[in-house]
C-alpha cells in the first residue's frame, strides 16, 4: 500500500534516469543517509564512532569493490587485500613524499596506483576463468606483501616495515576526532557507493554482468573482452585502493603489511557471498554481519555471564564464539544462498503486493 | 570469568558503550585484560592473562589493594587480531571510575595501532618485551613504554652470549649468524640492529624469513645447512618455534647452538618438540617456576582459596604464567608511585599512572620486599628512557624445564640508543611532533 511506484509517472528522460527510480526508495535513502550524517553523531558516543562504524564503512568498501568484480562481472578475486595494500601504502607515500599533498588527492591516486595493480593481475583473466583466477589472483595476494616487506621505499625505510598515517587535513580543517573520521570515512564511501550503483546500471555496468553471464555469447554481441575485465579489475582495485587508504588514515593510523594478509582477503570474499554477491546492498549488509557479529556475540555473552552471575570459563566463550559465528554463517547460507540482500529484495516484493496478496 | 564485582556486572551490561558511569565514586583502579584465548597464540594470551589477574587478586586479597584501591578489569578477546584489538580498547578505556589505567596490548601489531589512539586519550600503553622499540625515547613518545627490555637491547645482549660462550667479543670476527624470524613486524624489528652489530663485531649475518604462520620451514633450514652457521637466532612465534626445532633436528643442526628471543622460549614452544628441543637456549626478561616468594604468595591467598585463573595448575610458574605476574608487578607499582605524588588511597587516572611509570624506579632491595628477587631485573625508568632495564637471562631446556644459565646479562646501549633516538627522530619528523624538553619533566 505504502511502497508501490503506481501513479508515479516519468515525463522526462532525466526523472526515468534516475539512481532510484521509486519515490519511497529515494525518499528511504536520502533518510538514511541524512541520518547517517546527522542523527548518528548525535547518538553515538566515541566507541561506536571508532571501534564499529568506521570499521564496518571501510570493510563494506573493500567488499563493494570485491562485489564489482566478482558479483558483476564474475572474476573470483582473493587479491582484495593485497589491492587495500597497496592503496594504504599508497597513500602513506603521497602524503609523505610531495609536501602540501591534499589528502583526498592522495586518496584517488592512491586508488588509482592500486587499479593499475589490478590491471596486471588482471592480465590472466583473459586467458583463464573461475577457481583458476582465483589462484592467480592469489599471486598477487602474496606479490604485493612480499614486496612492501622487501622494498625499504614503501615503509619510508622503517626497521620493522610499519607506516603511520599522518593528519588528515582538508582546506585547512583538521580530522581529528573519531566522529570526524567517521564523517569523512562516510562522506567518501557515500559517494562512491553511489557511483557504483549508477555505474551498474550504465553501459559498462551492463557489460560486466553479460561477461558474467555467458563471455562467449557477449563476445557475440560486440562486448570486447579484454577492455570489460580489465576495466572490472580497475574500478575494483580502485575501490579497494581507497578502503586500504582510509583503513591506515582513518582507522587504525598505523598499519603493517601483514594486517592485509590472505585471511583479510577471505574475509572480504565471505562478507560478499553472505551479504549477497552482485548487489551493492549486500556488500553493506555482509560487512555488518562479519564485522559486527563476533563483536555483538561477545558483549552478549559477557553480558549474560555477568548478569546471571555465571561461572563461565573465558577460553571456553572465546571458542564459543567463533562456533556460533561459524554456524551462521552455515545457516544463512543454507537458508538464503543468495545473501541476506535477498532477503531484503523478498522483503521489498512482498510489500509491493501488501496487503492484497494476489 | 570467575571473579565477580557490581562494577562488572554493570558495565557488562552496558557494554556498548555507555559504561563507567556506574562506578563514578568507587576506589577501584580499572585494568583491561585484553588478551587472547583462541587461535595460534592462546597459549600466550591465556598463560600471560592468568599470571597478570592472579597477581591483581593477590594484591586485593593480600594487601586489599593499592593503600584500599582495590584493582579490577575486564576480560576481552583481541584473536591477535588488530582490528579486534582497536575494538576492545575503545570498549574498555572509559570503563571503571579513572577509566583504563594503562593497557597491556601483547601483540606488537596491536600496540602499533594504539600509539597515537593511547597518547591522545592518555592511556599508557605499556608494551613489556614486545611493541615498537624506538619509542623507548620518551620525549617523542610520552604515553608508549615498551618497558624492561626492547628487541633491540635483547638482541645485543644475545650477542654478548655468543661472545662470551667464544671468550671475549673480537673473537666474533669471521663467525656466521642466521637471523631465522618471523616475517611480521615483530619479527623484522631486530634487522637493523644485527646488521650494525655484524660491521662492528665482523661477524656475517644471514636473515631468512619464515612466513607465518610458520608451520613450512624445510626451504629455510636447507639454506641453514648450507650456510652452516655457528649460531641461529630464532626469532619466532607461536608454532614457528616448535617446527623450527624439529626441522633443526633433521637437518642435524645442534640445538644448543640455537638462541631464541623471548617469544620463542616458553614451556608451549619446546614441549611439542619433544626430544628435538632438548639443550635450546632461550633469552628471558623472565624466568619461569614457581619457587619464588610472590609465587608462593599467588598460590597461598589465590589459589588455596579456589579464586585462581588457570584451570590447569601446572602452568602456575610457567614462562609465560610469570611473565604474566611481571605486567602486573609493573601496573600495580606504577600504580603505588603515582599514588605517593597525587594522593593515596585514590585510584589514578591514565596521565596520572603515566607519570607514575616514568618515575618507577625499583632497585633490588624493592624487588625483595615484592618477593620477586631474581624473578625480574631491577628497572629504573625515566623520561628519557622508558625501556629502564635492558637485561636478559639466558635459559637452556634440559628436556624437563628451562634451567637459568646465566645471571642478569646487560645489554649493550651504546649501540642501541643512538638507533632508537633516530628512528624516533624520524617518526616525530614524520608526524610533525616536537620532543618534550625532559629537563623540565616534574
Amino acid at each position: 500500500m505504502l511502497y508501490r511506484e503506481a501513479g508515479q509517472f516519468k515525463s522526462t528522460y532525466a526523472e526515468d534516469q534516475q539512481i532510484f527510480p521509486i519515490r519511497q526508495d529515494r525518499i528511504g535513502v536520502l533518510l538514511f543517509i541524512a541520518f547517517a550524517f546527522v542523527g548518528v553523531p548525535l547518538v553515538a558516543n566515541q566507541y561506536w564512532f571508532a571501534a564499529i562504524l568506521t570499521p564496518f564503512l571501510i570493510f563494506s568498501l573493500a567488499a563493494l569493490g570485491l562485489n564489482i568484480l566478482t558479483g558483476y562481472a564474475g572474476q573470483l578475486s582473493l587479491g582484495t587485500a593485497a589491492f587495500m595494500a597497496v592503496g594504504a601504502f599508497m597513500a602513506y607515500n603521497f602524503e609523505l613524499r610531495i609536501p602540501g599533498m591534499p589528502i583526498l588527492v592522495s586518496f584517488a591516486l592512491a586508488g588509482l596506483c592500486a587499479a593499475l595493480v589490478g590491471i596486471v593481475f588482471g592480465l590472466p583473466s583473459l586467458r583463464i576463468k573461475g577457481f583458476y583466477l582465483a589462484v592467480a589472483t592469489l599471486a598477487c595476494q602474496f606479490f604485493v606483501l612480499w614486496a612492501l616487506q622487501r622494498f625499504g621505499w614503501f615503509s619510508n625505510y622503517s626497521s620493522s616495515g610499519v607506516i603511520t598515517a599522518g593528519t588528515i587535513e582538508i582546506f585547512g580543517y583538521r580530522f581529528e576526532t573519531a566522529a570526524q573520521k567517521y564523517l569523512l570515512t562516510l562522506a567518501i564511501v557515500s559517494v562512491m557507493a553511489l557511483a557504483a550503483k549508477n555505474l551498474m546500471r550504465s553501459e559498462t555496468g551492463r557489460a560486466f554482468m553479460a561477461v558474467r553471464d555467458m563471455d562467449v555469447a557477449a563476445e557475440v554481441i560486440g562486448i570486447p573482452m579484454m577492455k570489460t575485465k580489465l576495466l572490472a579489475f580497475a574500478i575494483s582495485s580502485f575501490y579497494c585502493g581507497v578502503a586500504g587508504a582510509l583503513y591506515a588514515f582513518c582507522y587504525l593510523g598505523t598499519v603493517e603489511p601483514e594486517a592485509f594478509n590472505l585471511d583479510l582477503s577471505f574475509r572480504i570474499l565471505f562478507m560478499i557471498i553472505i551479504g549477497g554477491v552482485g548487489t551493492i546492498l549486500g556488500s553493506f549488509l555482509g560487512a555488518a554481519f562479519i564485522t559486527l557479529l563476533p563483536i555483538f556475540l561477545n558483549v552478549l555473552f559477557g553480558g549474560i555471564s555477568s548478569f546471571f552471575q555465571v561461572e563461565i570459563s573465558h577460553a571456553w566463550l572465546s571458542n564459543i564464539e567463533l562456533i556460533i559465528f561459524g554456524g551462521l554463517i552455515v545457516f544463512f547460507l543454507i537458508v538464503e544462498p543468495h545473501g541476506l540482500a535477498r532477503l531484503w529484495q523478498i522483503g521489498k516484493e512482498k510489500l509491493r503486493l501488501w496487503p492484497f496478496p494476489h | 570469568m570467575k571473579r565477580k564485582h557490581p562494577v562488572l556486572a554493570l558495565t557488562a551490561a552496558a557494554a556498548l558503550g555507555y559504561a563507567g558511569l556506574a562506578a563514578s565514586q568507587a576506589k577501584e583502579q580499572f585494568v583491561p585484560a585484553n588478551f587472547y584465548w583462541v587461535g595460534p597464540y592462546a597459549p600466550g594470551g591465556s598463560g600471560i592473562s592468568g599470571g597478570m589477574l592472579d597477581y591483581f587478586k593477590l594484591i586485593n586479597n593480600r594487601d586489599g589493594g593499592v593503600n584500599g584501591v582495590k584493582f579490577t578489569w575486564e576480560k576481552c578477546e583481541t584473536e591477535y587480531n588488530n582490528a579486534r584489538g582497536v575494538e576492545c580498547y575503545e570498549r574498555s578505556k572509559k570503563k571503571g571510575p579513572t577509566g583504563a589505567t594503562l593497557i597491556h596490548p601483547l601483540s606488537t601489531g596491536i600496540t602499533y595501532s594504539l600509539i597515537e589512539k593511547g597518547t591522545q586519550d592518555k592511556i599508557p600503553i605499556v608494551s613489556v618485551g614486545y611493541g615498537r622499540t624506538d619509542a623507548a625515547d620518551g620525549r617523542i613518545f610520552p604515553y608508549v613504554f615498551p618497558m624492561i627490555t626492547t628487541y633491540w637491547s635483547q638482541n645485543t645482549a644475545k650477542i654478548k652470549f655468543m661472545g662470551q660462550k667464544a671468550g671475549g667479543m673480537d673473537k666474533l670476527k669471521g663467525k656466521k649468524i642466521v637471523n631465522l624470524y618471523h616475517d611480521s613486524a615483530y619479527g623484522k624489528e631486530t634487522i637493523p640492529v644485527l646488521d650494525a652489530q655484524a660491521k662492528k663485531y665482523g661477524f656475517q649475518v644471514t636473515h631468512i624469513a619464515v612466513p607465518h604462520p610458520g608451520n613450512e620451514q624445510q626451504a629455510q633450514w636447507l639454506q641453514i645447512r648450507q650456510i652452516q652457521p655457528d649460531w641461529v637466532i630464532l626469532r619466532g612465534w607461536g608454532v614457528m618455534n616448535p617446527t623450527a626445532l624439529k626441522a633443526a633436528q633433521r637437518a642435524g643442526f645442534p640445538r644448543d647452538k640455537i638462541i631464541g628471543v623471548w617469544w620463542s622460549g616458553a614451556e608451549e614452544d619446546v614441549i611439542p618438540a619433544g626430544d628435538a628441543a632438548k639443550g635450546y637456549i632461550a633469552a628471558g626478561f623472565n624466568v619461569s617456576g614457581a619457587n619464588y616468594p610472590v609465587i608462593k604468595d599467588i598460590q597461598k591467598y589465590v589459589y588455596a582459596k579456589g579464586e585462581g585463573e588457570m584451570e590447569d595448575k601446572s602452568r602456575v610458574g610457567s614462562i609465560y604464567y610469570n611473565r604474566g605476574v611481571v605486567f602486573a608487578i609493573v601496573t600495580v607499582e606504577a600504580v603505588r608511585k603515582a599514588q605517593e605524588r597525587f594522593g593515596k588511597g585514590q585510584p589514578m587516572t591514565g596521565e596520572q599512572v603515566r607519570w607514575g611509570l616514568e618515575n618507577l624506579s625499583m632497585d633490588d632491595g624493592y624487588l625483595k620486599k615484592l618477593g620477586a628477587t631474581g624473578f625480574m631485573q631491577p628497572l629504573k625508568l625515566s623520561c628519557m628512557d622508558h625501556e629502564g632495564g635492558g637485561q636478559v637471562k639466558f635459559q637452556q631446556w634440559d628436556g624437563k624445564q628451562w634451567k637459568v644459565i646465566t645471571d642478569w646479562i646487560s645489554s649493550d646501549q651504546s649501540i642501541v640508543r643512538p638507533m632508537i633516538e633516530a628512528s624516533a627522530a624520524q617518526y616525530a619528523k614524520e608526524k610533525g611532533i616536537t620532543p618534550r624538553d625532559c629537563s623540565k619533566e616534574k
